[in-house]
């Protein structure tokens, strides 16, 4: 539409005309800012598109049973990651044991019986805050000190990285329940209340049942950000050769993230094809659990 | 009447003279519950003091070899060598350098989306192009720095356009990390976007003001503590991140003169380093530790920064 026959709209219609063209819209500034912030989300999606292509491709080739099966060799052909995944399993494991539990205790104190205004509980609330944005290496440090005090040798043992990343990851599930607790309606709670329950009561009865989707579901993404994290695992020494299955918490492992990192600082073009496969790999699971966390939020949240 | 009535309790029952209240059975249950709940709280303060006594022990025991201003003014990083030297500087400069070419990527991607996502997107469209934002913020960083290793650094900049550059460049690292980061700073400036009131929006279309003027001289200056908030936030990620620049960067600390230099990070260091066995208590064992804390006190200060300007924000309104 030309900018004349808007004059003219503008005549015939100044008041029920509903406003897009009157306000100038269409002016080539608006255009070009709308074309500019398209470009800007068009970009990341491209970006996020060319990688998991070129992983895909890269890795696609060297797919094969052996890479789940197989140990670690210095021949490209043989090599596998079989000490990985499961390492990675472990680590994850022990991590959701020690973790989930501490961080929805830690979110039940500050939501349900915390005093807002005594500073302990709101040092606690900056400090989750603060401790969320303190880069993963910094825990991997924190945990390589922790054994060294406690006099271990070998610090690459299941139940240290589980530690470095449990921590890690506390925050994110301290805030995921908190707003779980939160999105329970007050109603639940005095209704609990009324019939006699004592606040406990009412907490682990009422509040928590309600709020387990919600729970589930960030603690869920929680570890997969565990799953997925390499560097506090790099610094308590996890680029080790690890040729046998970890067997307990005070195993040495090795991980699907560390193991990529291993492959793709080799100058051999084939380990970097193993890295994308092991990537491609390590992206499925992380779509699997993301997949899962979004089909609890879906199915079970409740919607009051 | 009695004094049971005014606390509430039911009326006297003939025959129990005993009288009732409903305070009264004491819960010791409970009450261990209550304190084992907040022991799990006080935890997260517990790893904030590890985190600092872990770092500032074994400092302290590189402090008392190497002079501090030796180590923040040094220009020479070598600490493995026989004629070691532990000038910090070198390790500043590749980090600035990421730093910096992230930024440079993450800012206007990451605000253009806020904006497009908070004042142009309907409800309909949110929903498609979030999940994208999410994933990508979802992708582990070895991930991305095979990427950037092999095909951003490898592919794109050596073989389609020619760059005289090594195996490693601080540009791919940067690239790359910028991108990741862009759902970072989505998220939160496109959160600061939408508490701007309604009203503001109608009162600026009201006086005539067209979409794009509305977000750019209303909703923007509006949201602006917020916006700095995400980019400071930006900040501390890319200043953290670990394995992109591990990977993509380089391992040589030298000092970095330009993009298609390699080099070698606070973080990059500590990665590497720690690959090498460092016996405890070894200056090399400290030296990591010595990093550590000033990349601890560097992201610390950037997120009180970050934290107390999405504070200010969210009392605005």
């Amino acid at each position: 539409m030309t900018t004349g026959q808007r004059s003219v709209l503008d005549s015939v219609k100044p008041l029920g005309y509903r406003g897009k063209k009157l306000s100038g819209e269409k002016s080539p500034a608006s255009l070009v800012f709308l074309i500019l912030i398209w470009a800007a989300l068009a970009v990341s999606f491209i970006f996020l598109l060319v990688l998991i292509i070129t992983t895909f491709v890269e890795g696609f080739a060297v797919m094969r049973p052996g890479l789940f099966t197989n140990y670690p060799s210095s021949s490209p052909r043989d090599a596998g990651a079989r000490p990985a995944i499961l390492g990675s399993v472990w680590v994850v494991a022990v991590t959701a044991l020690l973790t989930i539990p501490l961080g929805v205790a830690a979110a039940i104190h500050l939501e349900e019986f915390a005093d807002k205004h005594n500073k302990f509980n709101r040092m606690v609330e900056l400090n989750v805050q603060n401790l969320a944005a303190v880069p993963s290496i910094i825990y991997g440090l924190l945990a390589l000190a922790f054994l060294s005090m406690l006099g271990f040798q070998n610090k690459n043992v299941v139940i240290g990285g589980a530690m470095a990343l449990g921590l890690l990851i506390m925050p994110v599930i301290i805030i995921a329940t908190r707003e779980a607790i939160r999105s329970v309606p007050q109603e639940i709670r005095e209704g609990s209340m009324a019939l006699g329950a004592t606040k406990w009561q009412t907490v682990w009865r009422q509040v928590l049942p309600s709020a387990v989707p919600g729970i589930a579901t960030g603690s869920i993404l929680a570890l997969s950000r565990a799953l997925g994290e390499a560097a506090p695992l790099l610094v308590l020494g996890g680029l080790v050769f690890v040729s046998f299955d970890p067997d307990g918490i005070m195993s040495q492992f090795t991980t699907m993230p560390i193991q990529i990192f291993n492959w793709s600082s080799r100058p051999q073009a084939q380990f970097h094809e193993l890295a994308a496969a092991a990537s491609i790999v390590l992206l499925v699971l992380l779509v699997l659990m993301n997949a899962l966390a979004i089909y609890i939020r879906n199915h079970y949240q409740k919607r009051w | 009447m009695t004094t049971v009535r005014e606390t509430g309790g039911p009326a006297k029952a003939p025959g129990r003279p005993a009288p009732f209240t409903f305070a009264g059975k004491p819960r010791y249950g409970e009450r261990v519950i209550r304190v084992l709940l907040a022991l799990a709280a006080a935890v997260t303060i517990a790893t904030t003091i590890g985190i600092l006594l872990a770092l500032i022990v074994p400092a302290l025991g590189f402090f008392r070899e190497i002079p501090v201003t030796d180590f923040l003014f040094g220009d020479r990083w070598a600490p493995r060598f026989a004629k070691a030297s532990f000038g910090v500087v070198p390790l500043i400069t590749a980090t600035l350098w990421t730093t910096l070419i992230a930024l440079v990527i993450a800012v206007p991607f990451g605000l253009g989306a806020a904006m497009l996502l908070s004042e142009y997107a309907r409800p309909g469209l949110r929903k498609i192009l979030k999940p994208v934002l999410e994933i990508l913020a979802g992708i582990p960083t070895v991930v991305y720095g095979l990427f950037a290793l092999t095909f951003v650094q490898g592919t794109v900049f050596r073989q389609w356009l020619g760059l005289g550059t090594g195996a490693f460049s601080v540009l791919a690292a940067g690239v790359v990390m910028g991108i990741m980061i862009v759902p970072t700073v989505a998220s939160v400036s496109e959160d600061a976007m939408s508490a701007v009131p309604q009203a503001m929006r109608q009162g600026s279309a009201a006086l005539g003001a067209n979409r794009m003027q509305t977000t750019l001289r209303v909703v923007f200056p509006a949201a602006l503590s917020g916006i700095i908030a995400a980019i400071v936030l930006g900040v501390s990620r890319a200043v953290g991140e670990t394995m992109i620049v591990a990977m993509a960067a380089g391992s040589q600390a030298r000092i970095v003169s330009g993009p298609l230099e390699q080099g070698q990070t606070m973080t990059g260091f500590i990665a590497n380093a720690a690959l090498g066995d460092s016996r405890v208590g070894s200056i090399q064992y400290d030296t990591l530790f010595a990093v550590g804390l000033l990349l601890f006190l560097i992201t610390l200060l950037v997120n009180f920064v970050s934290i107390a300007l999405v504070r200010r924000y969210r009392q605005a309104y």
